[in-house]
């Protein structure tokens, strides 16, 4: 991977200088994935080029990396710009990332123009410029195309940025969002690198636009971290709801807590007291039955193991009170078996559950839930696709794993189809905010076991 | 001579002293006895810890409850003076539907004082040898209340020293009896359609002085077995009766009573039973008999035996069906399931209880053959199968040959009763209602016949997410291809993999002769297709649909008209297809862009870059040509990589482009084609090409004979050209068919690929043929991947096979779950 810098600084050798690399000669430095070399192909007093050069070793790449992950092997990181190229420029130009320069010391502390050049890096043009151009480069982003029998653009960009900038900010500026464009980490990223983020980013990272996006990426998405950094940055950081992450609208919590409540009114209309959270992924509504004591059992069942374990560590299941902790139980079950544990519950809730089961799987989910479970009551919830339309730039379904979503008029001829074929009786409320046109965003369906017809 | 049931709880009774631990000794096996102290030792660490006694008979019964649940005799060596001790065993035993015998050791009071004293460890008082001598006196007259279905008491040492055990089978056990068999679903008095069916299926007539009825005998000795009900609704009970008693008698026939026989017999008994649901007919019919015949009856109904496991323990007949925990067992709710079946306390919309739908949960190895509730058309639902075609109310009087399990019906006359509600099948066609998640979940060991294996719980964890969250209709998703492993890794110079070492593997498994199949680089797709169009698919290796159905259902539509003369020549409603599917970039579009030509992308773009950068700094005098050596070294080497993605990517527009490469048809209704040599399957693969050229690429294929140095070196070049020509390379399998074994049976690998030198760039990486990364990947290890290979393939066979007998669909089902979980063990990707 390469990395140009240019100035035509006159006298533009003196690039020489500030980098401590003198330009007739080739340097090379051992780093820990392979060799890196700084060489000047081009070097007048009118324009002076200093290439760093990173010849990485596959082999060595590839004692850092997970033994049984395909990419190990067939990967863009002996070619593509990331923090192995910063971390090589960190140690390779250290006094002048600092801003010290022994010979020029005022040409160090003064912006200079510069233009400098890499030829791959991940990322998108769009990126590549809100990241850059608020710190006052010119950016110029060409996607490089993938072949021509393939067709379109790979994610790598030729990137060229020209400005006039001390030379210091700019490895800094490279230092930082190299690795961020890039968007992965080869090392693992621990508490000092919070460290480095902020001394890197002094003087122009809590003023970026992007500050946000930069701290979560640096921190390779650890967000106790990125808090931690923003924090020191003096901004707050805005949660984020779950089955909302995805859509392009701000408001996201109200409508998942909107939910929450009426699943949980729902509930309380029944008279349900051992409830079933099928589907319950994080624990989203798990943590908030946890908390109502008129709930005696709450069995949390998801098809991820993974999720379960993260609703798991989200309800602290192992620091509860014993007491407390016998109210709750996570169990790994699938919707479209059925499981005798499931049987004799009070209610059973599949919040934002449905529309991530392919249609012809349906009538098992059905089967297994209403036919063998056949808990007293039944609440659902779903998205109501009418009301789509007001999500500005949605383009198909709000979530990417959704299989369908369900006009208000499809949602309830399966609702009352389903209640048919099981004996329930069923009935519907909108949450959420409700549009004249398309209803609400969300929509709910409780349906109840009909009174025992005595023989 | 003391006569114990095969299968019981007996309890021995006695004082301290009495000689039950040597008693236990000498007639049961150490395994088969469970004592007090001993148990009072183990949570104790002193068997004479009196204050351990409740924690003791705790274990002590859930061990005992353990073994019965497993079927095995077990003796409670204790002194069971107590009424509450008793009652412990009693229960245990009734929980597990065996009965519960006494054995009473009865000596003086003496006696056992003397061996008291000569014991170091007994040091309680003569004071309590009376108290426990009292309570022995006291529990002799009530044992049998207490539920002990037999007591057999021993009175002093010379009959305890005396005592032998007999064992006895249970009523029910006629193993023995193997048939043939033809078994009968409810009569209700339907006596014409009961001779026409009895002639129908060979059987003899033989009539009294007054024409009626009274025997049957088949000229092959098969037996009849009645399911029950003979009698009510019908035009003539007491012929039936007549007809099914003389059979009996005669050994011609088994019956096992219904709840209607029950009823009746009740009713001659005395007893106040509602005149319902067809009773009056039978009584009134009775009438006209003798009172000589009505008693011979009762006597009759009394002496039948609520099921049997007959067949060396491989069929199972009960009125209402049994569960598996009841089979071979005797006590009050297992008669009671037998006669009635088991209900969910709910009433239909008849006002009829709903059945508690137990077929459905039936896991059982014996096959149970029942009545009881009139369904149109008998059915196997999970080895079980309902024979009441409800002949009296109109419907069909049916009988089941066993072992054949061939149906055989003859229509009922008329009506004659009209049923309560219209006959229905008793359980709705719905697949899922078969797939318990108790089949596949949790840690599982498969005996799948061609091997064993065990499923670790999170493997089955992961399995769950993917079948459920995105894979097809378990009932759809009949097999999953195996992985296959590599051939051994070559040390021939420039080479990973060679046909050498190809071939040698397979000599190396006592292989003659081997097919050579051309490796075709697409998507593996599995094809089930049909006469009738109905329940095809096509699925991916992890059990996916292919391209959803806009496109799945045309490109099936294509394959079922092509199949179209091997439905016929092969005489199968349906056949399943092993293939490739073609070109990768159809379904691997976005595995490619990202990946494979992202990274092309990138290196071709950024080792330019490089040179140029080079040449520059070459230009001013400096000296890099080591370094300019290695960027072009490896600037050749992602030339050669993005050639070898690029070969598989060709574009597609719809079904326009796509196509399959078939290799092996792997089954159809009622056959696996597994013991098919190739030849066979390439044949038919061949006549699906023919059938369609522009849907169908053909398999290039070369048959060798192992061994033969010429043949050998032909399949050598055969593969440098193929693999020359941007194939992936080849596979080597044994040309007898899927299922080869070895030495001891064991399975052969069906098949080993060698792929091509180029196409392993996209596998290793572009630069993996310089000789030191060569190095390192020769000491590659296939070990677990071979070994999952067998299995995944030994378990697939297994469900072909299953699928061909007819087996339920969670039967076939865990073997497929086990297949996609075996998949989840972590194994190098790029083998």
């Amino acid at each position: 991977m390469l990395l140009t810098l240019t100035t035509t600084h006159a006298p533009a050798t003196d690039l020489g200088f500030l980098l401590v690399k003198h330009p007739g000669k080739v340097h090379s430095f051992d780093v820990p994935t392979g060799t890196a070399y700084v060489m000047y192909p081009e070097a007048t007093d009118d324009r002076c080029t200093a290439a760093l050069l990173l010849d990485v070793d596959p082999q060595r790449l590839r004692a850092q990396r997970d033994a049984f992950d395909l990419g190990q092997y067939v990967n863009d990181r002996p070619y593509a710009a990331s923090s192995l190229l910063a971390a090589a420029l960190a140690k390779v130009f250290r006094s002048a990332l600092r801003g010290v320069s022994k010979d020029r010391p005022e040409l160090a502390a003064q912006p200079i123009p510069l233009e400098i050049r890499v030829p791959v890096l991940r990322g998108t043009a769009e990126l590549a410029t809100r990241l850059f151009e608020p710190l006052g480069w010119r950016v110029t982003a060409e996607p490089i195309p993938l072949e021509p029998a393939i067709g379109g653009d790979s994610r790598y960009l030729d990137l060229r940025l020209t400005g006039t900038i001390r030379l210091a900010d700019a490895l800094n500026h490279l230092y930082v969002l190299l690795p961020v464009l890039d968007d992965a980490k080869h090392y693992w990223v621990a508490p000092d690198e919070i460290e480095k983020l902020l001394r890197s980013g002094e003087g122009w990272l809590a003023g970026h636009p992007e500050k946000v996006l930069i701290a979560r990426r640096y921190l390779a998405h650890k967000r106790a971290f990125a808090d931690s950094a923003l924090k020191r940055l003096e901004i707050d950081d805005e949660p984020t709801g779950e089955e909302e992450a995805e859509l392009p609208v701000v408001r996201k919590a109200p409508l998942a807590e909107q939910r929450r409540d009426a699943v949980l009114a729902a509930l309380h209309d029944v008279d349900a007291a051992r409830v079933l959270d099928l589907g319950c992924g994080g624990g989203a509504l798990l943590t908030a039955l946890v908390k109502d004591r008129r709930f005696t059992e709450i069995v949390g069942c998801d098809v991820s193991a993974k999720a379960l374990e993260v609703a798991a560590r989200r309800l602290r299941l192992d620091r509860l009170p014993e007491r407390q902790r016998d109210r709750v139980k996570i169990w790994q079950s699938a919707l479209t078996y059925r499981d005798d544990r499931l049987r004799g519950y009070d209610a059973a809730v599949l919040m934002e559950v449905i529309e991530h089961v392919d249609p012809p799987r349906l009538p098992a989910l059905e089967a297994s839930v209403f036919g063998h479970a056949k808990p007293r009551a039944v609440v659902v919830t779903t998205p109501n696709a009418e009301y789509n339309v007001h999500y500005e730039g949605l383009t198909g379904m709000r979530h990417s794993d959704h299989r369908f979503e369900w006009t208000r008029a499809e949602f309830q001829e399966w609702a009352i189809k389903t209640a048919d074929q099981h004996a329930y009786a069923v009935s519907f409320r909108p949450v959420g905010e409700e549009h004249e046109a398309t209803g609400a965003p969300t929509q709910m369906a409780i349906f109840t076991t009909k009174e025992e017809v005595s023989a | 001579m003391i006569d114990v049931p095969e299968l019981a709880l007996v309890a021995l009774v006695g004082i301290s002293g009495s000689g039950k631990s040597t008693f236990a000794k000498s007639h049961f096996k150490p395994t088969q006895v469970l004592s007090s102290d001993y148990f009072r030792g183990l949570v104790a660490d002193d068997e004479n810890d009196q204050s351990a006694s409740a924690e003791a008979f705790d274990v002590l019964h859930y061990v005992a409850g353990k073994r019965l649940a497993a079927g095995r005799l077990t003796v409670v060596d204790a002194t069971n003076l107590q009424p509450h001790a008793r009652a412990g065993l009693v229960k245990v035993a009734k929980e597990h539907d065996v009965l519960p015998v006494a054995i009473v050791l009865d000596v003086p009071e003496a006696l056992a004082w003397e061996r008291t004293q000569g014991r170091p460890d007994r040091t309680f008082g003569r004071q309590v040898l009376t108290r426990m001598h009292r309570d022995l006196r006291r529990s002799l007259g009530s044992l049998a209340r207490e539920g002990f279905r037999k007591v057999h008491v021993l009175r002093g040492p010379e009959e305890i020293a005396a005592a032998e055990i007999r064992y006895e089978k249970l009523f029910n056990d006629k193993r023995e009896l193997t048939g043939p068999f033809d078994i009968v679903g409810d009569v209700h008095g339907c006596l014409p359609e009961l001779v026409t069916l009895l002639r129908k299926l060979g059987y003899e007539v033989v009539r009294d002085d007054a024409g009626r009825a009274v025997n049957a005998v088949h000229h092959d000795g098969r037996t009849l077995i009645f399911v029950g009900d003979l009698v009510d609704r019908g035009p003539d009970s007491p012929g039936v009766l007549r007809l099914v008693m003389g059979m009996v008698a005669a050994g011609t026939a088994i019956c096992v009573p219904g709840n209607h026989e029950q009823k009746l017999a009740r009713k001659l008994n005395g007893r106040n039973v509602q005149l319902t649901h067809g009773l009056p007919e039978t009584l009134a019919q009775l009438e006209r008999e003798p009172a000589e015949f009505v008693g011979e009856v009762k006597t009759f109904i009394e002496g039948l035996v609520s099921h049997y496991v007959l067949d060396g323990g491989r069929l199972v007949v009960a009125h209402a069906g049994l569960k598996e925990a009841y089979q071979g067992r005797a006590s009050g709710r297992v008669r009671s399931f037998a006669l009635y079946g088991e209900t969910t306390g709910e009433t239909d919309e008849y006002g009829l209880p709903v059945r508690y739908p137990w077929a459905r949960d039936y896991r059982g190895s014996a096959a149970v053959v029942y009545g009881h509730t009139p369904t149109v058309t008998p059915e196997w639902i999970n080895n079980t199968i309902c024979l009441d075609t409800g002949c009296v109310f109109g419907g069909s009087l049916t009988a089941l040959r066993w072992p054949s399990r061939e149906i055989v019906a003859v229509p009922a006359a008329r009506e004659y009763y009209a049923p309560v509600r219209p006959l229905l099948p008793e359980i709705s066609e719905k697949p899922d209602e078969g797939l318990d998640i108790a089949d596949v979940t949790g840690r599982r060991h498969i005996d799948f016949g061609y091997g064993r294996t065990t499923v670790p719980a999170e493997n089955a964890a992961a399995a769950l997410e993917v079948m459920s969250r995105f894979a097809l209709d378990p009932a759809t998703l009949v097999w999953l291809p195996p992985t296959m492993a590599p051939c051994s890794t070559s040390t021939l110079e420039g080479y990973l993999e060679h046909p050498s070492t190809a071939l040698a593997d397979m000599r190396a498994a006592g292989v003659g002769k081997v097919v050579c199949e051309e490796k075709h680089m697409g998507s593996r797709a599995v094809v089930r297709v049909s006469r009738s169009g109905l329940g095809d698919a096509i699925w991916t290796r992890t059990g996916r649909p292919f391209f959803g159905p806009s496109l799945d259902g045309p490109l099936l539509a294509r394959v079922r008209a092509a199949a179209g003369p091997l439905f016929d020549e092969l005489a199968t409603e349906w056949l399943l297809v092993d293939a490739e599917l073609l070109p990768w970039s159809a379904k691997a579009g976005g595995l490619i862009r990202e990946r494979y030509a992202g990274v092309g992308a990138a290196g071709r773009h950024a080792l330019p870059a490089a040179l140029a950068v080079l040449d520059q700094v070459a230009a001013r005098g400096l000296d890099v040509a080591g370094l300019r050596d290695r960027i072009e070294l490896r600037s050749s080497e992602i030339d050669g990589y993005s050639a070898a993605y690029r070969a598989y990517v060709q574009p597609t527009d719809g079904l326009t482009g796509i196509t399959l490469a078939p290799f092996a048809l792997l089954a159809g209704a009622g056959v696996s084609y597994a013991r098919k040599d190739h030849g066979w399957h390439l044949a038919q693969a061949d006549r699906l090409v023919a059938a369609d050229p522009e849907l169908f690429t053909p398999t290039r294929r070369m048959i060798v004979e192992l061994g033969d140095p010429a043949a050998e070196a032909a399949a050598t070049d055969w593969w440098l050209a193929l693999t020359a020509a941007g194939g992936e390379g080849m596979v080597v399998k044994p040309y007898d068919g899927l299922a080869v074994t070895a030495d001891r049976g064991r399975l052969v690998q069906p098949g080993v690929k060698c792929r091509g030198r180029e196409y392993l760039r996209i596998i290793y990486g572009p630069e993996y043929t310089r000789p030191e990364q060569l190095a390192g990947l020769r000491q590659r290890n296939l070990g677990r991947k071979r070994n999952l290979a067998l299995r995944e393939h030994g378990l697939g066979l297994a469900a072909l096979d299953r699928l061909a007998d007819g087996a339920p669909p969670w039967r076939v089902h865990e073997l497929v779950f086990a297949i996609l979980a075996t998949e989840s063990e972590p194994v190098d990707p790029r083998l």
